[in-house]
């Protein structure tokens, strides 16, 4: 089936205009907008902006957090036939200023003061930015400048507008074809300018369903709205699955609001990248420290049970009577009351995706009866490449290929895929959208890894970041710098890790500590420390990390091919690694090399045999200004093993 | 910014105030016109929570007059000046700690209730409805102060900031005209300070409230106040433009010492 948003919309409101579209919390009650009315909504929108002067096919951005009028906005600028893309709203102004000169935008609809003060800041660097509306008038009510208007204005004048010409805004929407350009994301990049990923109505559309069959999803689905929006997985699963299949998208009431929203909606359908699931788990477990002895045995032997039997139920195999009654009565004591409390209790299906999930994490939430599943995907994919059917999810694949897409493998282990829903191309970057997108219709995805005997893909590392180790005693050998990060971080004192190795004769790393589960460790010891930094360099935090680096070495050489990424040594870092200082990107991934040029000291500290290591380093504070943090940094041996030998 | 400041709502003339022997206040004149943030300032002891009781009605002057709106009492009624439209916060919080964030925002909209305690009890009827009403105004004020996330939590187990916080939500919850703050950023860290401060001109922006304030840390208030009286042992030694004040002789000897 062909079709465009603007049509999915206005079919919705004819077919069951009285069904929930879109829910916000505000004022402490659930409000809900019905289709005829988000229609509505839309139109004025719509209306609103062609009256400012908004063309067919040019670009507008979309600044704030799941808002139901920011969504409306990107509905009615597809019904006019331009372009919305929806940035980050945590991005600092500077950031902004590529994206909007990139694609020439000079209309900008965002959430708040906040927004607003960014755009009126880089101003004078993109002077084509002439109208910046806000849907939240709070605080900007002496703000004067040109151009700057409020989402409500807009909205009147376009009520106004609608009721003069009847007919324009469904003829507006007529107009436009599933080829045409839907929207448009920028990838965040761990080098140069982001790139922004033009995909169109049918790309969308396509993935959106794709997605929805495989997991037979319905118009009565509920799902909590709380990630960027600029992050396609958002889009893609509050914005195109949404209208695809018409279920409820819930908007939280605000960003410190959404576990306690999360619980009052009880979603159907639910979508995290791991760390929150991560950070889900580790509260849990403190609360359950806190918790009398009795509360405490009784969870810590259910969970046993679950450990033991859940998965297997999960899974669809069969289990013993016995097995199968203690994790019934289980399920009634513990697992219940805990899906309950995290929101889980209404959940049919529940994916993480974007970073690799541990399996101790893993196996928890389906050992407890979720339905939590990995997906493979990316911006230019428009998310679904693979996903992983009910009874076979697993922690180290991310599923079977879905419907529509091929996969195949080039010599160096990369990934390609062909899919009805690879993008368009990179906006204005013709060289780079020729570097993914060959001519033969592949899109190659940068990612290395291999199908696995049961046809489920496995994903080791980005195909450049595969490097080798030269010199000393495991010259040669294959380095897979994720792999090892990923392995420390599924410790739950460990939060971030950045490894080096590639062209050196050994593997070292920083590490990040965590600073909540660390912060309890120690105050579960007595242990007294003045702060993230002090914490991070306490002598016994660096035994409790070498503890965790030891194991990981243990586990890498089991596996005669990576056995030559162990890691010889290692260091605590005494600032958490931080997407304003632009050591992460956006979505939160390390980029390795930026690291690498800032704190060159370390790694030579590291590399070069020192026990400790002096470092300045300056930081940016959420409102833009700057300091500067030092510490003495201590680097620590961790012990290695020989490879077991595989089997001759 | 373009505020309109008014005319002068709250005239304070002449007030002494002695507890036995001693003097917490003497002679103390200045006014507050509508829609400023007025400040009061001065070393511990200057008297100027003694000046905000006074006004308040908690203490009665021992001499001199306060002007509200036209009207001139030789002291205040606390009960009275509520309903003239003066809230107040306190330096030492006083909110129910076991009560949690709504109940202790809507406790501030006592006056304001009119159905009587059994048909609250009771919750029928027009009682009903009215609850309704004043919880309405209370989210507003909920979203206001972005707290939401804490609507159901009890006061006592917030860190301090929030309970400052809410303290406020409370004197806001009356719709006050004119808001009295005890030193409200009296032990907070910077970033807290620099939320208070925004919520103080916000309240007096958004909502046209006219403040007046207690503080000790001279940065905050030289920032956000439009005029400074400063008390030094229970007398005025300057009233004028935070930059006046500043450059005050008075003042920076009050503050600073001077070299004998």
């Amino acid at each position: 089936m062909q079709t465009t948003f603007p049509r999915l919309l206005l079919q919705h409101a004819q077919q069951r205009p009285q069904a929930p579209a879109l829910r916000e919390k505000e004022y402490g009650i659930w409000q809900t907008t019905d289709w005829a009315a988000l229609a509505r909504l839309v139109e004025q929108v719509a209306c609103g902006l062609h009256q400012a002067g908004l063309h067919r096919g040019e670009h507008l951005v979309v600044v704030g957090a799941n808002r139901p009028r920011l969504y409306a906005t990107m509905l009615a600028a597809q019904s006019l036939g331009a372009i919305p893309i929806p940035l980050y709203q945590d991005a600092v102004a500077a950031e902004c200023v590529f994206p909007i000169n990139n694609a020439e935008v000079r209309f900008a609809v965002v959430e708040d003061q906040e927004q607003v003060d960014k755009m009126l800041e880089i101003r004078e660097q993109c002077p084509q930015l002439q109208h910046v509306f806000f849907d939240d008038p709070r605080g900007l009510r002496n703000y004067t400048e040109d151009g700057l208007g409020s989402l409500d204005e807009l909205i009147a004048a376009g009520a106004v507008f609608a009721q003069q010409h009847p007919q324009f805004f469904h003829g507006e929407a007529e107009k436009a074809v599933p080829a045409d350009v839907a929207a448009m994301f920028f990838t965040s990049g761990t080098t140069g300018n982001p790139k922004g990923v033009v995909h169109t109505h049918s790309s969308l559309i396509d993935r959106a369903q794709a997605g929805a069959e495989f997991d037979k999803l319905t118009d009565r689905e509920d799902v909590l709205a709380y990630l960027p929006p600029a992050w396609i997985g958002q889009n893609i699963f509050s914005y195109a699955q949404w209208l695809v299949c018409g279920y409820v998208v819930n908007c939280p009431e605000s960003g410190a609001t959404v576990n306690i929203d999360l619980k009052e909606i009880g979603p159907t359908y639910y979508f995290a990248p791991p760390r929150v699931f991560e950070g889900m788990l580790t509260s849990v477990m403190i609360r359950m420290e806190d918790a009398g002895s009795l509360k405490r045995k009784l969870f810590h032997h259910f969970m046993d049970v679950a450990k033991r039997v859940g998965p297997a139920l999960m899974d669809g195999k069969s289990v013993g009577l016995m097995d199968r009654l203690s994790y019934t009565l289980g399920d009634w004591m513990v697992y219940g009351p805990l899906r309950n409390n995290l929101g889980f209790s209404r959940v049919r299906v529940a994916y993480t995706a974007g970073e690799a999930i541990g399996p101790d994490l893993f196996t928890f939430y389906r050992s407890i009866g979720i339905n939590l599943k990995q997906l493979y995907g990316s911006t230019e994919t428009a998310v679904f490449v693979c996903l992983q059917p009910d009874h076979e999810a697993r922690a180290d694949t991310v599923g079977v290929p879905c419907k529509g897409v091929e996969i195949k493998l080039a010599d160096n282990g990369e990934i390609l895929v062909k899919s009805p829903g690879l993008l368009k191309a990179y906006y204005k970057n013709p060289k780079a959208t020729e570097e993914v997108l060959t001519a033969d219709g592949w899109y190659h995805t940068s990612d290395a890894g291999f199908i696995d005997s049961h046809g489920h893909l496995k994903i080791i590392d980005r195909v450049k970041d595969v490097g080798r180790i030269k010199g000393g005693a495991n010259d040669g050998a294959m380095f897979a710098p994720k792999y090892v990060e990923n392995k420390l971080k599924f410790f739950p004192h460990i939060k971030e890790v950045v490894a080096y190795g590639d062209g050196r004769e050994k593997v070292c790393v920083m590490i990040n500590i965590d600073f909540d589960a660390v912060g309890n460790w120690a105050e579960r010891r007595n242990l007294p420390y003045a702060g993230y930094t002090d914490l991070a360099a306490k002598p016994e935090v660096y035994e409790l990390i070498r503890e965790c680096v030891e194991k990981v070495n243990a586990d890498l050489a089991e596996d005669a091919m990576l056995a030559g990424s162990q890691v010889s040594r290692f260091l605590v870092l005494h600032k958490e690694l931080d997407a304003d200082d632009g050591e992460l990107t956006r979505t939160n991934k390390v980029r390795r090399g930026f690291i690498a040029e800032k704190y060159q000291p370390l790694i030579d500290g590291l590399y070069g045999g020192k026990t400790e290591q002096y470092i300045e380093t300056v930081v940016k504070f959420e409102d833009g200004r700057t300091g500067s943090v030092s510490a003495t940094l201590k680097i620590m041996d961790a012990k290695t093993f020989t490879p077991v030998k595989a089997a001759a | 910014m373009s505020k309109v400041i008014g005319d002068v709502i709250l005239d304070v003339k002449n007030i002494s105030l002695r507890f036995g022997g001693v003097k917490a206040l003497t002679d103390i004149s200045f006014n507050v016109k509508e829609h400023e943030i007025r400040a009061i300032i001065g070393p511990n002891g200057a008297g100027k929570s003694s000046m905000l009781n006074c006004i308040n009605g908690v203490y009665t002057p021992s001499e001199g007059s306060i002007t509200f709106r036209g009207q001139t009492f030789d002291h205040m009624n606390s009960r009275q000046v509520a309903e003239m439209g003066i809230a107040r916060t306190f330096q030492n919080l006083a909110l129910f700690k076991g009560m949690s964030v709504i109940d202790n925002i809507m406790s501030g909209r006592n006056l304001k209730i009119k159905s009587n305690l059994f048909l609250q009890a009771l919750r029928i009827g027009p009682a009903q409805r009215e609850e309704e009403e004043h919880r309405e105004k209370v989210e507003h004020i909920i979203d206001f102060l972005e707290i939401q996330a804490f609507r159901k939590t009890p006061v006592g187990q917030l860190p301090y900031g929030l309970q400052k916080r809410v303290d406020l939500g409370r004197a806001l919850a009356m719709e006050p005209q004119v808001l009295l703050l005890d030193e409200p950023m009296a032990g907070m860290n910077l970033e807290e300070k620099q939320d208070m401060s925004r919520f103080i001109l916000d309240v007096n922006d958004e909502f046209g409230t006219t403040i007046v304030l207690i503080e000790h840390d001279m940065g905050v208030v030289m920032d956000i106040s439009d005029r400074v009286v400063v008390l030094d042992y229970g007398k005025k030694i300057g009233d004028g433009t935070p930059n006046e004040v500043r450059n005050n002789e008075d003042v920076i000897r009050a503050y600073l010492g001077t070299s004998h």
